[in-house]
């Protein structure tokens, strides 16, 4: 790890400062830190936040819950409303990493996590992420976990989280307080972005600003879940995995808020398929048209050709499960 | 960079650089090397301490992000001479062929008991609402972010869910 200064921040007042001087902010740690040993983040200070609060998780005035940016993704999935009202998230959150690191990953922090990338994470390579305008290693290399949806010419990688996917389906609003009093509330569907010609900025958080809560709106009915398709049975990154809000009545879709990780540099969400499925008649020549909607743009770089086949049966399979269509 | 920890009951006081993490503060600073270093990048779980009785990969967090934290290692947990129940099962049941990975599966296996104990659901869960059963199924879920290259995984569930069914006949400290 490169030399750093380390500053324990006691309020988001605080941390703020701290940011607006280029502190880098530290809550579980767990990327960051990771990112630091092997040189691939350099921060010359660290702000830690893990003591300024937000660390609750709270009913909002219209039934919905706000999760404090600090609440450990372990307590969020084990909430009892996010149980009950939001299982999509819980089962994200479980479905990703390891009972340690969720201890100490927090609901933020699990936002702004970076690509898993193989090239990103060795420095001998090139990477436009790491190192703009450099180069894309993974286009012509070993991209069998690269992206297939949303990709350009600078950058293939993936956006490696459960939870944010889950976060996609349920339409949860990112809060931040930002330099100089600012504050946003941002959909999480525009917190995250398609790399472009810019793939070193994950996301829409501005130098110095914190993110301090999630919101949930209120509970929708209907069956909700998260499928994960990985390489092994637990503690692997996705290579497609779908999160799912579905609602039916008599035979007719009226809810299907759906999400998609492993698939892009960010949760991928397509509100053209909920238009494609709400209002019609669950079958199964609909499901695989939402399916084929969903991939018609997506395009494979060699290794991860199987994405496209794999993530079309996820779909159909999920769907039909959900509606009850045999497949 | 002087940060006050409570570990294993104790009361210690690190100076050190804000690089060190919170393994090579236990291991290289106050000699602690029960708690072993695997991969150093929180993938192998054989770093796993507890924390305010939380389980964590020591190797990701920084020991001056403890201020005042309460931790315990493997040491605080039993002795050669007076075992913990969880460690006279992975004694009794062969739960290891080099023991490198033993004090992180020690640890890890603890507290995730008592989360299971919590009622914290896992990804193998089949009801987020139902209390929580620790089958093999659970404990191999609950437990994969401890690997082990010798891969005396089936031991290693025979001593846990020894523990954690209560039957520790073979596990009383002595």
């Amino acid at each position: 790890m490169r030399p750093f200064a380390y500053e324990r921040c006691a309020t988001s007042d605080d941390a703020l400062r701290s940011g607006a001087k280029g502190a880098r902010f530290l809550a579980g740690g767990t990327n960051l830190l990771d990112l630091m040993k092997l040189q691939i983040e350099t921060p010359e200070q660290l702000a830690d936040i893990s003591r300024i609060g937000f660390d609750s998780i709270d009913e909002t005035a219209d039934g919905g819950l706000r999760i404090g940016a600090l609440v450990r993704n372990s307590d969020c999935a084990a909430h009892a409303r996010i149980r009950r009202d939001y299982p999509v998230l819980a089962r994200a959150i479980l479905a990703g990493a390891s009972g340690q690191l969720r201890n100490r990953a927090t609901t933020g922090g699990n936002l702004c996590q970076r690509t898993r990338c193989s090239y990103f994470y060795d420095i001998a390579m090139s990477c436009n992420k790491r190192d703009p305008d450099t180069g894309c290693s993974a286009i012509d290399g070993q991209n069998r976990n690269m992206a297939i949806l949303g990709t350009s010419p600078s950058c293939i990688a993936t956006y490696p989280g459960d939870m944010a996917v889950a976060l996609h389906a349920l339409d949860a609003v990112v809060e931040t307080e930002g330099t100089g009093g600012t504050s946003r509330r941002l959909p999480v569907r525009q917190f995250h972005r398609l790399p472009q010609d810019t793939p070193q900025k994950d996301n829409a958080l501005e130098p110095g600003e914190l993110i301090t809560c999630v919101v949930l709106p209120p509970p929708v009915p209907g069956q909700q879940g998260y499928r994960k398709v990985r390489d092994r049975a637990s503690y692997a990154f996705a290579l497609v995995s779908i999160a799912y809000v579905i609602d039916v009545a008599d035979g007719i879709i009226t809810r299907a808020d759906l999400a998609f990780g492993g698939v892009a540099h960010k949760p991928w969400h397509d509100p053209a398929i909920a238009q494609m499925l709400v209002g019609q008649r669950a079958e199964a020549g609909l499901i695989r048209a939402a399916a084929d909607a969903l991939l018609a743009g997506a395009q494979s770089f060699g290794d991860n050709d199987f994405k496209i086949p794999l993530m079309r049966r996820l779909v159909t399979a999920t769907l039909s499960e959900a509606t009850g269509v045999r497949a | 960079m002087k940060t006050r920890l409570v570990i294993n009951g104790q009361d210690h006081e690190v100076d050190a650089d804000t690089r060190v993490t919170l393994l090579d503060a236990l291991r290289n600073h106050l000699n602690l090397t029960g708690t072993k270093k695997g991969c150093d990048h929180g993938q192998c779980g054989a770093c796993t301490v507890l924390v305010n009785g939380r389980r964590i990969n020591s190797c990701l967090s920084l020991v001056c992000s403890h201020e005042g934290d309460a931790v315990t290692t493997i040491e605080g947990i039993g002795t050669p001479d007076t075992l913990a129940p969880l460690q006279q099962a992975f004694v009794s049941h062969d739960g290891y062929q080099c023991g490198y990975c033993t004090p992180g599966q020690i640890c890890s296996a603890l507290a995730m008991m008592d989360e299971a104990a919590a009622g914290w659901p896992s990804a193998v869960t089949a009801d987020l609402a139902d209390p929580v059963t620790l089958s093999d199924a659970e404990i191999g879920e609950r437990m994969s972010g401890n690997l082990c290259r010798c891969a005396a995984y089936s031991n290693i569930v025979d001593a846990i869910r020894e523990v954690a069914h209560g039957d520790v006949a073979h596990g009383e400290a002595a």
